[in-house]
């Protein structure tokens, strides 16, 4: 955790802001990895020695991007007149999993969607307050949303793969989507489906259709799907709740071996989830952050008698 | 209390039950047999009549109008089929893409807005609007507003007119099935909006789509009112969408009167011409969508 902190300031100056698009930074991603590389050793112990293992085949990908910092001033959201968020402030760290742990109906899922500005899809929603990505603020009036948003990926609670599509279309989908279908195409899909785990259940099917594919199979494409456009900041809003256990547990595994090239926020109603797989954990009541913390002290130590009440199982 | 009842009084069917159900049960049955009743006969009178009069020439001549002569002399329908089939490419052409562009703005960003409702009105108050005002409505703007003669291409504006509500209504209820997490997860991967719509949302509604569009077709093909006084009466195949053009309701409408049994029997073969074109044409459709989504 605390090792991976030096490259929040690292980053920064390889992101020019305004301009979120990887693909205007992949040429000059590769030797600034390399340099930071060197500089630091113990960020290629954390994040080098993982990613060579599970996701061998990454050299598709070998100027993938780091996670970016988002960091929430202030932020409220609004559905009409009813307000969800509540004014929070909150820091995601890059390359670590944050878990977001609440009763429903809390704001958690509201909160998240206003990262990637889906907030504002809902017909009559608005978000007030800032989101820094990599300290540029996104609601910031001349922002491309669609740049945004191919640099914060999301998953969403029901796998939901495009129904007309095949596996292998449903990965490109968001390469096509975004224009930047151009290049080596197979190549880039099959990095995608080895990074969400699923290349070698689907590598004979990939003509096939995605929705025939069983929950936890479809939960992982959309994994894929959201991991091929190669973003720096994955959204998760309870990617497991559809999913059965052994589901469960595969796209944990993952999680833990992405946070090494993204910085991933996830949703989620299992405590236990939170406390296997974040690094950080906030805890949300009605529209307010009561705690954010290291995973280990939410769990053990809690500040907030709220939080503990929550954590140790009397309500919500 | 419901312990001291017995199993086989608590579990067995009761006559009362069983009563209901069959009055139920019957009474659905009765009313699909009533509903098949008109339909099987106008699919009987049609095969009957209408095969009888179907020969090579009946659809390659033009009809002739020696009505009172000869059964032999009296001619085809070809003017006719050709008639329709132009008239109704021609308002498919403008209706469609006009329709689906009006349901895809009303789905996808008119949505509740004041203005979105007013369209809906609007168009709910047009798919009311009997057949004769849109042929009413271009002889009035087109014929007599611009003082010039019936044309093949104001009839098919008429038929455009008629087929204009009836797409967009279909279009929109299909488009409105599409599930918003797919939009959601589309826009979420950094789609521009335009082409979420044109890869996710109407490639994914197409089967729905070309049923709405075939509706609007089928309906716009049937058509004779609009026709009346836009598209003008003659025999004669013309490709020539200013001038006059014959089309299968037309020539249904003026064969049905006739005193001549070989006109009247015309009729009919004409009419079971334009059901089995608008089969063909409901069957290549579905082939179309079926190829095109994944099994």
């Amino acid at each position: 955790m605390s090792a991976d902190e030096p490259t929040i300031s690292l980053a920064k100056p390889t992101i020019s802001p305004g301009e979120t698009t990887m693909s205007a930074d992949e040429p000059t991603m590769s030797p600034e990895d390399q340099h930071r590389q060197m500089l630091d050793p113990s960020r290629s112990q954390s994040s080098k020695s993982p990613q060579s293992a599970p996701t061998a085949p990454a050299q598709g990908r070998a100027n993938a991007a780091d996670g970016l910092a988002v960091k929430l001033e202030r932020l409220r959201a609004f559905y009409g007149d009813v307000e969800q968020v509540k004014g929070i402030d909150l820091d995601f760290h890059a390359n670590e999993v944050t878990a977001i742990i609440g009763p429903s109906g809390c704001g958690k899922s509201t909160m998240v969607r206003c990262i990637n500005r889906m907030h504002e899809e809902v017909p009559g929603a608005r978000a007030e307050g800032k989101v820094l990505l990599d300290g540029f603020d996104i609601y910031d009036s001349n922002v491309d949303v669609v740049a945004v948003r191919r640099a914060i990926g999301m998953v969403f609670q029901k796998p939901n793969p495009f129904p007309t599509m095949s596996v292998f279309d449903n990965v490109a989908a968001g390469l096509r989507l975004a224009s930047r279908g151009r290049g080596d195409l197979h190549n880039k899909v099959e990095t995608a489906l080895r990074g969400a785990g699923l290349w070698d259940e689907v590598k004979d099917r990939l003509s096939e259709a995605g929705a025939g594919l069983s929950g936890g199979q479809q939960q992982r494409l959309c994994i894929a799907r959201s991991l091929a456009v190669e973003p720096e900041v994955i959204l998760m809003d309870e990617p497991c709740s559809a999913l059965d256990p052994i589901a469960t547990l595969k796209i944990e595994e993952l999680i833990d071996q992405l946070k090494t090239r993204v910085t991933i926020v996830i949703v989620t109603h299992n405590m236990q989830q939170a406390a296997r797989v974040a690094d950080r954990t906030a805890f949300m009541l009605s529209g307010e952050l009561v705690e954010v913390g290291p995973t280990q002290q939410i769990f053990t130590n809690p500040s907030d008698s709220r939080t503990e009440e929550y954590v140790t199982g009397k309500f919500g | 209390m419901s312990a001291s009842t017995p199993a086989f009084e608590r579990f067995s069917l009761s006559p009362a039950r069983r009563r209901k159900d069959r009055v139920a049960r019957g009474a659905v049955v009765a009313a699909t047999a009533v509903a098949l009743v008109p339909l099987v006969l106008i699919v009987y009178y049609l095969l009957s009549k209408g095969l009888s009069s179907w020969s090579v020439k009946f659809f390659t001549t033009d009809p002739t109008g020696n009505t009172f002569f000869a059964a032999s002399s009296i001619g085809g329908i070809k003017s006719a089929i050709l008639g329709t089939i132009e008239m109704v490419a021609l308002a498919s052409a403008i209706a469609v893409p006009l329709g689906l562009g009006v349901a895809v703005w009303l789905v996808e960003y008119g949505k509740s807005s004041r203005f979105a409702h007013t369209v809906r009105f609007f168009i709910d108050v047009l798919t009311g609007v009997p057949s004769i005002m849109f042929g009413l409505f271009i002889y009035i703007a087109l014929i007599v507003g611009t003082g010039t003669s019936y044309a093949a291409y104001k009839g098919a504006f008429a038929l455009s007119l008629l087929m204009l509500p009836v797409v967009t209504r279909a279009a929109e209820v299909v488009l409105l099935l599409v599930p918003g997490s797919l939009r959601e997860s589309a826009l979420a991967l950094g789609a521009p909006r335009w082409k979420v719509i044109f890869r996710i949302v109407l490639p994914t509604a197409l089967p729905g789509l070309l049923t709405g569009i075939l509706l609007a077709i089928a309906r716009a093909a049937g058509e004779t009112a609009p026709l009346l006084f836009t598209a003008g009466a003659t025999m004669k195949t013309g490709f020539n969408l200013s001038g006059f053009m014959n089309s299968l309701p037309m020539q249904i409408y003026t064969d049905v009167t006739s005193p001549t049994t070989a006109v009247v029997n015309r009729a009919w073969g004409a009419a079971l011409t334009l059901v089995v074109m608008i089969l063909l044409l409901n069957l290549f459709a579905r082939l179309l969508a079926r190829r095109s989504s994944l099994r």
